[in-house]
This record gives C-alpha cells, sequence and structure tokens, in this order.
C-alpha cells in the first residue's frame, strides 16, 4: 500500500455516523474513498455545499470542490453562500476537518499556508477550518522529501493557527496532542520506532499501549 | 425602473481606480462577461476584492495578467501565479484575507455593523496590528467591515425587479456582495418577468439589485 492510501484508510477510521466532516485538498480528499460504507458521513465543502460527491461523472461546471475540481453531489445535499459556509466552519458545526501541513509542532500549532519569500498562496478557508471544527486532524507524509522533519519541536514557518491541532496521521505513525504533549499512539505495520526517533524533532511520549495501525 | 442595461452602458459607469467585488470561487460564479469587458475597455488601476485571483485565463486573474490591478483583497492567489509574481515584484499590493473573515467583512459592510469578531487568525500574521476584544474569556480579533463602489455577480436567473437565483456551488461569494456596494450589477444567464419566480426561492432580492445584463 502506498504512503498516501495508508494515511488516507486510517484517517477514515476516525469518523462516526453522522458527522460533517471537511476534507483539504491533496491526501485528505484521498480520505473520502475509505469512509466505511455502515457510515453516514456528510462532508462539506467550503465553496458553498454539504453532501459533497465523488469525481466520478462530474459534468457540471457550476458545481466544483474548493480545488476547483468538477464533482457531483449526492442525494440530500444542500448549497449555500459563503458566509453560511464559514458559519459552518467556524460555529462548531463541523465534526471534524483534514487538512495536510507544512510543519506541525508540540503544542499543536499548525503551519500549512506560506513560506516566506518562496509561496504566498494565501490561507483560504484554513484558519477558520482549524480554529472551527471540533477536531483538527492532520494527514501528511511524516517527513519532507528531503528527510527533514515536519513535526517539530516549535513551528519556524507562519503559523495557520495556535494549538488547534488534536491528531496526527503520517505514512509512519499516530500521534496525538494532549496537554501533556505529545504522544505516539500507533506505529504503522512495519514501521519501527527509531526511524520514528530519527524524523522526528519534536519530543513525545510513546503511550503505553502502543498498537499497530489497523489499515 | 428598468434595471435591464447593455454591457456597454454598464461598463460605461465604471472608471480607473474603481474598487469592485467580484462574486466567484476559483472562476466558478465569477460573471465571464463583465470580466471580458473591463479587459477589452481596458479598465486601470483597479482595487479588486473577491474570494480568489482564479487562473490566468480564468475568472478575474486576466485582469491581473493584463495588469489592470493595482490592489488586491482575497483569501487565496496560488492558482494564479501572475498574481503571486506581480506582489513580489510590487507592481500589485495583495491583502490576503481568511475565507470566512472575507465573508464576514463583506457581510459586515453590507449589514451596516462596524465589524465582527472572528477567532480566526489570532497567534497569527493574521492578527498583526489588529485589536483584540476578549468576551466572556474568550478572545478575538476585530475585523472590519468591507465595502465597494461596485459589485459585479454572475447570476443564472434574474427577474426584471434583480430577484435572483444562483446555481449549484457558482452561489459563493455573490449574495454577500450584493449588499456590500454603491453599485450594483448582474450578469445572468437568463432574464425573465417579475413574477416568474416564487418570492420563496429568491436568493438575492432585487432591491439591492441595480443593473441587470445578459449573460
Amino acid at each position: 500500500m502506498d504512503n498516501r492510501t495508508l494515511i488516507a484508510k486510517r484517517v477514515a477510521q476516525e469518523f462516526k455516523d453522522g458527522d460533517v466532516v471537511n476534507l483539504g485538498i491533496g491526501i485528505p480528499t484521498l480520505v473520502a474513498d475509505y469512509i466505511p460504507a455502515d457510515i453516514d458521513v456528510t462532508l462539506h465543502s467550503e465553496n458553498g455545499f454539504t453532501g459533497l460527491g465523488p469525481a466520478d461523472g462530474a459534468t457540471d461546471p457550476d458545481l466544483t470542490n474548493a480545488g476547483a475540481s468538477l464533482v457531483t453531489c449526492k442525494r440530500g445535499s444542500a448549497m449555500f453562500d459563503s458566509a453560511l459556509s464559514f458559519a459552518i466552519v467556524r460555529g462548531r458545526h463541523l465534526d471534524a476537518t483534514v487538512l495536510g501541513a507544512l510543519e506541525v509542532d508540540e503544542a499543536g500549532n499548525l503551519a500549512n499556508w506560506m513560506v516566506p519569500g518562496k509561496m504566498v498562496p494565501g490561507m483560504g478557508g484554513a484558519m477558520d477550518l482549524v480554529v472551527g471544527a471540533k477536531r483538527v486532524i492532520v494527514a501528511m507524509e511524516h517527513a519532507g522529501k528531503d528527510g527533514s522533519a515536519k513535526i517539530v519541536k516549535k513551528c519556524s514557518l507562519p503559523l495557520t493557527a495556535r494549538g488547534e491541532v488534536d491528531m496526527i496521521v503520517t505514512n509512519l505513525a499516530v500521534f496525538h496532542v494532549r496537554p501533556e504533549g505529545l504522544v505516539l499512539t500507533e506505529l504503522a505495520p512495519g514501521a519501527e520506532l527509531d526511524t520514528v526517533r530519527a524524523l522526528t524533532a519534536a519530543d513525545y511520549k510513546v503511550a503505553a499501549n502502543l498498537t499497530t495501525m489497523r489499515v | 425602473m428598468n434595471k435591464i442595461i447593455t454591457m456597454q452602458a454598464a461598463l460605461e459607469r465604471i472608471s480607473d481606480n474603481a474598487t469592485i467585488m467580484f462574486g466567484g470561487f476559483l472562476g466558478v460564479g465569477t460573471p465571464e462577461a463583465f470580466v471580458d469587458a473591463l479587459v477589452e475597455k481596458k479598465v486601470n488601476n483597479l482595487t479588486v476584492i473577491a474570494n480568489d485571483t482564479a487562473f490566468p485565463d480564468k475568472g478575474i486573474g486576466r485582469l491581473i495578467v493584463n495588469k489592470q490591478v493595482k490592489k488586491v483583497i482575497a483569501s487565496h492567489i496560488g492558482t494564479n501565479p501572475e498574481t503571486g509574481r506581480q506582489m513580489h515584484s510590487g507592481e500589485v499590493e495583495v491583502e490576503l484575507v481568511p475565507q470566512g473573515t472575507l465573508a464576514e467583512r463583506i457581510r459586515a459592510g453590507g449589514a451596516g455593523l462596524g465589524g465582527v469578531l472572528t477567532p480566526t487568525g489570532l497567534g497569527t500574521v493574521v492578527a498583526e496590528g489588529k485589536q483584540t476584544v476578549v468576551v466572556d474569556g474568550r478572545e478575538y480579533l476585530l475585523e472590519k467591515p468591507l465595502l465597494a463602489e461596485f459589485a459585479l455577480l454572475k447570476a443564472q436567473t434574474a427577474d426584471e425587479k434583480g430577484n435572483l437565483i444562483f446555481r449549484r456551488s457558482a452561489r459563493n461569494f455573490n449574495p454577500l456582495i450584493a449588499t456590500a456596494a454603491n453599485t450594483v450589477m448582474v450578469e445572468a444567464q437568463e432574464i425573465v418577468p417579475a413574477g416568474s419566480i416564487d418570492p420563496d426561492d429568491v436568493m438575492v432580492p432585487g432591491i439591492f439589485v441595480d443593473y441587470i445584463v445578459q449573460g
């Protein structure tokens, strides 16, 4: 199983029947493919609707996801304007949001919207999503392509939000952000504690009941 | 009052240095015929307020590519590399605003409010230079209202009174900007007689709309 699929499958286990969830662009988008069929999860799209469906068979130019890709909407979908869309986001009506990250740190700080002097795409809806969702799940490759750590002691890049991340799911491990700091709770199948240690620049505790991801 | 005018008559009202709000999300729900006309007439030194600067060949991105814009207020510019290039070279000033905050600032402008209090952006560069307010022990950023001289909307259906209906995710910022500009002009896919739209189905009441152009 490739890293992206592994991460998406693990994140998809976090939802329960009736949840309203926003999935970011990239790996988070893949999560939709692995939501268990026996639960009803409503996907929110920040450009203004609930009931986001798959891209397969999409032909309507007036219906895209927040990344401008044509999508479908499910039966029971609802359309609304951007103010209502972000009332849903900020007003504690989203059970979870899943986003990628450039850096996450021990305090649950997240940086995922700009690299000064290099890449300034803008925050889009990310700052609102991270502040407003009941649970913030970061889904990302554990380290950068050059092996640099993305889970760090303290974010050096401009923050998206302060202390809002609850959970980090990578191709190697699952961490929870708790008041006492980061806790490693799961290892990916075949991943070693030493590998995680080498590719993580943050301090963390290893949970007493450390388990293997079931994916 | 006859609100239906030609594109030429509409454009006569917009001059260099105008501040314009545009509907649309990455080009979906953008009044493309208005953009075409602004490009053709080469109206310059514009300040544009919109969710994003779309793509170089779509949405309001073309106004950027043609160097008709001096300032952009938006949540995302990453899909139009030309906006970033002109920002770094100093040709365009860019104010990045979180998407939900942008929606609420426009709503506040149109609703006669002195601003909005939002937790979004606390602890980030967005908070720099802004007043914070504590309400019941929770901290918020004061974000000020936005208003413009013109709002240019795209609607699926307008009746002669200016009552509007939008389609799918093409709604986005369109209803909000209708409330927040001195002159509101709509590019409608279809124009129908007054009474053709059931009052319960109206998404923007016609009182907000000054002029309608056939899209």
